[in-house]
């Protein structure tokens, strides 16, 4: 059902309009725009420093944004800034993960505060990203990899329609990128939409994936 | 994608929800819960070191004792309050949540104010009796700390938002909160000289429980503001 | 008026108006101050009780009164500049801090320097001291917060919700104070106001208090114009003027 939304959806669903940003001194953003349609996977590239991850924080709401406007749904934000938020699953640099609790106390929390979820919804995912073994162990005890696809899974089970990813295959190896790779085929396929800052480029050449380059 | 929007838990359920996180963080790290009561405890014996051992003494500047005492116990306590989660980038997650953000600090206000808190007042008429308080004070001052300290919680917590993106902002959180929380103090201690002298405390304990509902009722507004714009950097 | 105040708000009209009112403001607060000290210090008769130590009112009261007027504007300017994001309005509350700061000193030096001969010493806590000394703390952890900030804008946020929060504030701790203070010695005259003075003592304080509040316009427009100046370094229209200047 959610494949014909995107196929016949001629609006975009977030919009980025001429979006100005300053840190400090310096002039990160100078008017960048794009659109995002639904199915769509838009991979921000460009060298360090260029601004990548502001960007990215300045859609998601975390950074205020100097002049330009970011559209979700028709509403400029940050007016019906909750409803998109709810919306929204946003992945940093960090995990956001507590290392004094278990993968699956964290996962509980994080999805417990936008969803009801019952523990089973919660192992199953955490299968689906092969770290079901570290269901029950603090998130300290966890590898670099298996810390990332703990957090890539509260994504998947955030249900949002949203999903903004800063790197968010760092530290996973390559059987895990080819499985969140076909996680965020399947998410595209649903309708779902997908904004990342990415050194390096998924599903390339597949149909609704596009790059934005920053300079 | 409308039929998959969440339906969002209500707000009693998120209140559990952080508490029960919280409290179970804190299980898991309870030797630095214990440290701000062992501060209070040990600040409150520097007083009969430097002064005088003779109970008498002591007696007259019991109240102000253990209330600054409790005061920067509460200041010292409020490093833990929301550094961790923004560090890791769970606070991250909360202001996206699409959830009220302020209901959301309110409830991890409290739940630190059950772990940092609370012990403090239940222990604050030990202390007070090795200072030669009276026990017949004991009711006063207990329900001055739980009042007060209530109000001081939900006061750090907005100066805990505000530097919790400064680097070393400790000193920064003292100089802050300490103006601000000037008048609970004078309202609590002197409450608890008062029921010393066998007067009527009906008055400040009024106004203490004013000042709570004030403070719980508005600080939380002020606490997500700040945190938003601490989670910017 | 919803036009001229978009004008105001921008940095170099802003910059130009500063300019142009500071002489206007600056030059009257100084024959004021002329006028007053000579009608407070000279003209007025002394007090029969505290004879000649009374007059340091004519500095002290003043000050008191800015150093709380301006914390109360510093903390719309603030709430003006969060709710409207009007960036003017953050760098009018950042000009006033140091401002307001410098009268609750002066407030508290008159106050002591008065405490000596009148009270045998040099600090006493009276309630209106005592709640100065309090509104200093207040006006110096603004200016640490502002200061603890690199980013100009965040610092403006962050310590426009600190000034709101104290301005929430005062009068609860000024109402404490207060009762803090009867407790000891029940409600006597409160000695460093002004209770019911004659004329020829009065229109001295009236003449000194309209003089400190240009004075304080006038050096509210100097620091708003260094403000701007640091605020808009990189500007276009500041390269431009400095150019034709």
């Amino acid at each position: 059902m959610l494949a014909q939304v995107a196929a016949t959806s001629p609006q975009p669903q977030l919009e980025a309009r001429a979006v100005h940003l300053w840190r400090g001194e310096k002039h990160l953003l100078r008017g960048v725009s794009f659109a995002l349609y639904s199915g769509e996977l838009l991979q921000v590239v460009g060298p360090n420093g260029v601004g990548k991850t502001s960007l990215l924080r300045c859609v998601a709401g975390l950074l205020p944004t100097e002049s330009g406007e970011i559209v979700w749904q028709g509403r400029q934000l940050p007016e019906g800034r909750d409803e998109f938020h709810r919306e929204l699953a946003y992945l940093a640099h960090v995990n956001g993960l507590k290392s004094d609790l278990t993968a699956l106390e964290n996962l509980h929390f994080g999805v417990s505060i936008r969803r009801p979820v019952t523990t089973e919804e919660l192992r199953e995912t955490l299968q689906v990203l092969h770290v079901e073994a570290c269901a029950d162990l603090p998130v300290r005890a966890l590898s670099a990899g298996q810390k990332r696809r703990v957090a890539l899974a509260r994504i998947m089970l955030t249900r949002a329609a949203l999903w903004i990813l800063d790197e968010p295959i760092t530290n996973l190896d390559k059987a895990g990128i080819a499985l969140f790779e076909a996680r965020i085929a399947e998410h595209m396929r649903a309708g779902g939409m997908i904004l990342t800052a990415a050194h390096q480029l998924l599903l390339q050449g597949q149909p609704g994936v596009r790059t934005l380059e920053l300079r | 994608m409308q039929s998959s929007i969440p339906t969002t838990p209500g707000l009693g359920k998120i209140l559990m929800l952080v508490l029960a996180r919280d409290l179970r963080l804190a299980v898991r790290h309870w030797d630095q819960v214990l440290q701000p009561l062992i501060f209070f405890v040990i600040v409150t014996t520097l007083f009969p070191l430097a002064i005088s051992p003779a109970l008498d003494e002591l007696r007259k500047i019991s109240p102000g004792v253990v209330w600054v005492a409790a005061m920067l116990s509460s200041l010292l306590a409020l490093e833990s309050l929301f550094r961790p989660d923004v560090e890791d980038g769970t606070m991250e997650q909360w202001v996206l949540s699409g959830q009220p953000l302020s209901l959301l600090l309110l409830a991890k206000t409290l739940t630190h104010w059950l772990l940092t808190g609370l012990p403090l007042v239940l222990m604050a008429p030990i202390v007070g009796t090795a200072l030669g308080m009276p026990q017949s004070v004991w009711p006063v001052l207990v329900a001055t700390l739980a009042l007060g300290t209530g109000s001081l919680s939900v006061l750090g917590a907005i100066g805990a938002a505000l530097t919790v993106s400064v680097r070393r902002g400790s000193v920064l959180l003292a100089l802050l909160v300490l103006p601000l929380e000037m008048p609970v103090l004078i309202f609590g201690a002197r409450a608890v000289d008062l029921a010393m002298h066998g007067e009527p405390v009906a008055g400040p304990l009024n106004l203490l429980a004013a000042l709570l509902l004030f403070f719980v009722s508005l600080g939380p507004f002020a606490m997500a503001a700040a945190m938003r714009i601490s989670v910017e950097s | 008026m919803w036009l001229w105040f978009h004008k105001l708000s921008s940095p170099p009209y802003a910059y130009r108006t500063a300019g142009l009112m500071r002489p206007w403001l600056f030059w009257p607060a100084i024959l004021l101050m002329v006028i007053g000290a000579v009608g407070g210090l000279v003209l007025a008769p002394e007090d029969y009780q505290q004879k000649d130590a009374f007059r340091i009112i004519y500095v002290h009261v003043p000050s008191a009164s800015l150093s709380l007027m301006i914390y109360t504007i510093m903390a719309v300017a603030a709430g003006v500049g969060i709710i409207w994001r009007i960036k003017l309005a953050h760098a009018v509350a950042a000009a006033c801090a140091p401002i307001g700061a410098w009268f609750t000193v002066a407030t508290l030096v008159t106050g002591s320097i008065y405490g000596k001969p009148m009270w045998g010493t040099w600090w006493e806590w009276d309630p209106r001291l005592t709640s100065e000394l309090i509104l200093l703390f207040l006006y110096l952890g603004y200016m640490a917060l502002r200061a603890s900030f690199d980013d100009t804008q965040r610092a403006d946020r962050a310590s426009a919700i600190l000034a709101i929060v104290g301005v929430v504030n005062v009068p609860i701790v000024k109402y404490s104070v207060v009762w803090w203070n009867s407790l000891h010695q029940g409600p006597s005259i409160s000695k460093l106001a002004a209770p019911s003075i004659e004329g020829s003592m009065l229109w001295p304080l009236l003449i000194m208090m309209l003089a400190f509040i240009l004075y304080f316009g006038a050096v509210l427009c100097d620091r708003l114009r260094g403000e701007i100046l640091r605020r808009e370094r990189n500007a276009s229209w500041l390269s431009e003027s400095l150019a034709s200047s």
